[in-house]
């Protein structure tokens, strides 16, 4: 789903701090990595990846490119996003914080007219476990070669930590993930949770869902009507942040806000549970009720 | 804050075009009747505080004269309206009202886009109508590349039943809000009401506009203090941590004060989470384990070792704190040991006075239990250092129970972390800061630990002591990414002789204030 071990990718930004070693990751987890951009730097080679100029330039003389990975700074995100769409690529993975709304809507637009698609921005990104990771999950290859299983779970969540932890609290209990995805922290994302539960629905190789949701925005509220109106019928597993947040204020990620009593914490919980997800107490119960889910459906 | 006051949304307003009632804004009473006899007639004293439902909390008032206008003022003026205190107040020429409308802009999640919404029902309880009877909403949803076109706005307005001149007025006023939004990055635009006067004409009576945080850098213009969305003035505590965050995209940090004017025992923390989903889950937890937090903080994405010491040295200085609970989401991508060494650096400073319970688990997980657990053999208060198998909940239980059997002490850290400059060897840092390596010190030492941990490899051994092996431009540019390795790796491993100062704009005259630090 979304990436395996014959996407061809890029990384834009790769010659920064956060673009080498994630370059390192991503290429030693089994991406297949062919060229990185930073304007200015062609002709330089980070971890044996060619580097151009232009994206243009880095498809014809590497492409065809499936996925762009990027890395350059919140204000420069824009521009970046807008060359890889311009390319040609259809898939895109903005990893900056900070990234401004209009800019993220400008990218929306240009998106849909190119039928391109992306995941953030302020995302940790995607990872098909075992094959590919694009963007940071993991951090460093010999962690998420260890934290990770193969296995039939999808995991989708608007927090990076709690997608790694989520896989690996159900790893340690010897269930296994097919796809994990950082949706991103903001309010408004390339491919939130309502999007990515219709991708793991037509995935062959996923059974059960774990999301990880938080207060704010509409979408937990989303994945309950796709239930409802049977649109997605695999089992999922829902756990939530932010019970303790108050009205008002904002917690961290720019999504995490309650505003005028829309998005409590509460009012998710019932529509996900009254749709039928099994609401996780805590973040160690997800191994038990997946388990039991997973030996449920093998009958 | 991102959000702007009603004077200060209303006069956005007339940069494009749209009508304000006249008037002007007092700082005191006398102010307040001056303004009302310019205007003449009955006014309206409004409180300029960032709230909804100003009305059923009293902050407007109406006044016949000049003299009620006074005292209307001298009410306002010096109380507070919630959590805000009323320092100004907005006087203006009363309208004649026909009909109240809402009009709003506002980049909706699930549109996906900006949408102009638009109702005849305007005034207070517009929340309540779009519950009741969401057919006297109308919702239009804007193209971003071709932005709200006044027929669109005109078909928007008809869908609520309006007619003849006024359709057209509305076909140019939602235009303008919106071009207004866009260009000032408002996540919301709101005019509400926007009254119809007997006399035909549209006036925006009430305004509020919410700046996107992420926006705030390139809206140089509006003069925002700080980039954040609270239900509080921002405190000093608040606005020293954003000058900390404002220019240093490396990480994130982001700080709120929930709970001030406690006391030591009341069983009030520090909390300094990891990563917002994860942050928000040991907030919880601390809750579940009858703790209470007197702030959130989130350290993430990558954020340097000065980051996360100025975070906890920000969290440190809140007076009256019984513990200090640091916890994520348990399996972070970024390497832990950043944040162990940002940590350990500022509870050696301070020193920690108060149990800690540290939760780093992840990427550097070994390494970063290693260091608190050296780092612990040192302080005065208990500090306990757990990893990713070990679940939030536990951890926040065990800081309540290490809280309640803590009789604090009178020990200090056993070493001294101040500089020591008898032979120093100096270069600065991309956020102010400055590395002094005492070459005195370095000579005897035998670990010469510093070249081994330093993360961006900037150290080479000359003469049997460390040098930059970059020019002190490079270092400064951000080729030292003030990984604290040369000062706390040192401090524990090695000689002592590496030390860096972070300076924190504001926090001392804090500290010294509030009596903490």
């Amino acid at each position: 789903m979304l990436v395996d071990d014959t996407t061809r990718v890029l990384i834009q930004g790769i010659t920064g701090r956060e673009g080498r070693a994630r370059a390192s990751l991503m290429k030693r987890y089994g991406t297949d990595v062919v060229a990185g951009v930073t304007p200015g730097r062609g002709g330089q080679v980070v971890e044996g990846i060619p580097v151009f100029d232009t994206v243009r330039e880095a498809w014809e003389q590497a492409g065809p490119l499936d996925a762009s990975v990027i890395f350059v700074p919140a204000p420069l995100v824009l521009d970046a996003a807008l060359e890889a769409i311009d390319a040609g690529i259809r898939l895109l993975v903005i990893v900056p914080d900070r990234v401004p709304l209009y800019d993220v809507l400008e990218i929306i637009a240009a998106a849909d007219r190119s039928n391109a698609c992306f995941i953030g921005p302020n995302t940790l990104g995607v990872l098909n476990t075992g094959r590919a990771v694009l963007g940071m999950i993991g951090g460093q290859v010999a962690s998420a070669q260890s934290w990770f299983l193969p296995g039939p779970v999808g995991i989708v969540s608007r927090s990076g930590g709690m997608t790694t932890s989520a896989a690996y609290y159900l790893a340690k209990e010897g269930i296994g993930t097919s796809t994990l995805v950082h949706v991103g922290g903001d309010m408004l994302v390339g491919l939130p949770l309502p999007s990515m539960v219709e991708r793991f629905e037509t995935d062959p190789e996923t059974e059960a869902v774990v999301l990880f949701g938080e207060i704010g925005t509409s979408q937990e509220e989303q994945v309950a009507d796709l239930i409802e109106a049977g649109r997605f019928t695999k089992p999922l597993i829902a756990y939530l942040g932010g019970k303790a947040a108050k009205d008002g204020t904002r917690f961290s990620h720019a999504g995490a806000i309650i505003e005028g009593g829309r998005g409590t914490y509460q009012s998710k919980i019932s529509r996900l549970r009254g749709a039928g997800a099994h609401i996780a107490p805590s973040l160690g119960d997800i191994p038990r009720i997946v388990g039991g889910l997973l030996q449920q459906s093998d009958r | 804050m991102s959000r702007l006051h009603e004077h200060r949304s209303k006069a956005l307003l007339t940069t494009v075009g749209i009508s304000i009632p006249k008037g002007g804004l007092a700082g005191t009473a006398a102010e307040a009747r001056a303004l009302a006899e310019e205007i003449g007639g009955a006014v309206v004293v409004k409180a300029q505080v960032w709230l909804t439902g100003r009305a059923d909390l009293g902050g407007i008032r109406f006044a016949d004269d000049p003299r009620e206008a006074e005292e209307a003022a001298a009410s306002l003026l010096g109380t507070n309206i919630g959590s805000f205190a009323v320092e100004q107040v907005l006087v203006e020429k009363k309208l004649d009202i026909a009909e109240q409308f809402y009009a709003g802009i506002t980049v909706d999640d699930r549109a996906r886009a900006p949408v102009a919404i638009f109702s005849r029902a305007g005034g207070t309880g517009i929340e309540t109508v779009a519950a009741g009877s969401p057919d006297r909403i109308a919702r239009h949803r804007i193209d971003i590349e071709l932005g709200l076109r006044p027929f669109e706005a005109r078909n928007l307005a008809r869908e609520t039943g309006v007619h003849g001149d006024l359709l057209r007025s509305l076909g140019d006023v939602l235009p303008k809000l919106y071009r207004l939004a866009r260009r000032v990055d408002a996540r919301a635009a709101e005019i509400n009401p926007l009254i119809l006067t007997t006399d035909g004409k549209l006036i925006a009576a009430d305004c509020r506009i919410t700046i996107d945080d992420h926006a705030v850098y390139r809206q140089t213009d509006l003069g925002i203090e700080i980039a954040r969305e609270f239900d509080h003035p921002a405190t000093e505590l608040e606005k020293i941590a954003w000058q900390v965050e404002k220019d240093d995209y490396r990480g994130t940090f982001y700080f709120i004060q929930l709970d001030r004017g406690f006391r030591s025992g009341e069983g009030v923390i520090g909390f300094h989470g990891a990563g917002g989903g994860g942050g928000m889950i040991s907030m919880d937890a601390a809750h579940a384990a009858g703790l209470k937090v007197a702030n959130y903080v989130d350290t993430s994405g990558n954020p340097p070792a000065s980051k996360v010491y100025r975070a906890a040295r920000i969290i440190l200085s809140q007076p009256g704190i019984d513990g200090y609970f640091a916890s994520g989401s348990g399996v972070a991508s970024q390497e832990q040991y950043h944040s162990a060494r940002g940590l350990i650096k500022a509870f050696l400073e301070v020193p920690l006075s108060v149990p800690a319970v540290v939760r780093l688990g992840g990427n550097g997980e070994e390494h970063a239990l290693a260091l608190l657990e050296r780092a612990a053999e040192h302080l005065p208060a208990p500090l306990e250092g757990y990893g990713k198998d070990d679940p939030a909940e536990a951890c926040a239980l065990r800081l309540r129970e290490l809280i309640g059997s803590y009789t604090p002490s009178e020990k200090r850290p056993s070493k001294r972390l101040t500089p020591r400059a008898d032979k120093p060897y100096r270069f600065e840092t991309v956020s102010g800061g400055t590395v002094t390596l005492d070459h005195k010190t370095c000579l005897d030492c035998q670990s010469k630990i510093c070249l081994e941990t330093c993360a961006p490899n900037i150290l080479s051994l000359e003469n049997g002591v460390p040098v930059l092996n970059i020019s002190r431009e490079e270092a400064k540019r951000g080729g030292c990414t003030e990984c604290l390795a040369c000062e706390v790796e040192c401090y524990l491993h090695g000689n002592g002789g590496g030390h860096l100062t972070l300076p924190i704009e504001g926090l001392e005259a804090y500290s010294a204030t509030e009596g903490v630090d």
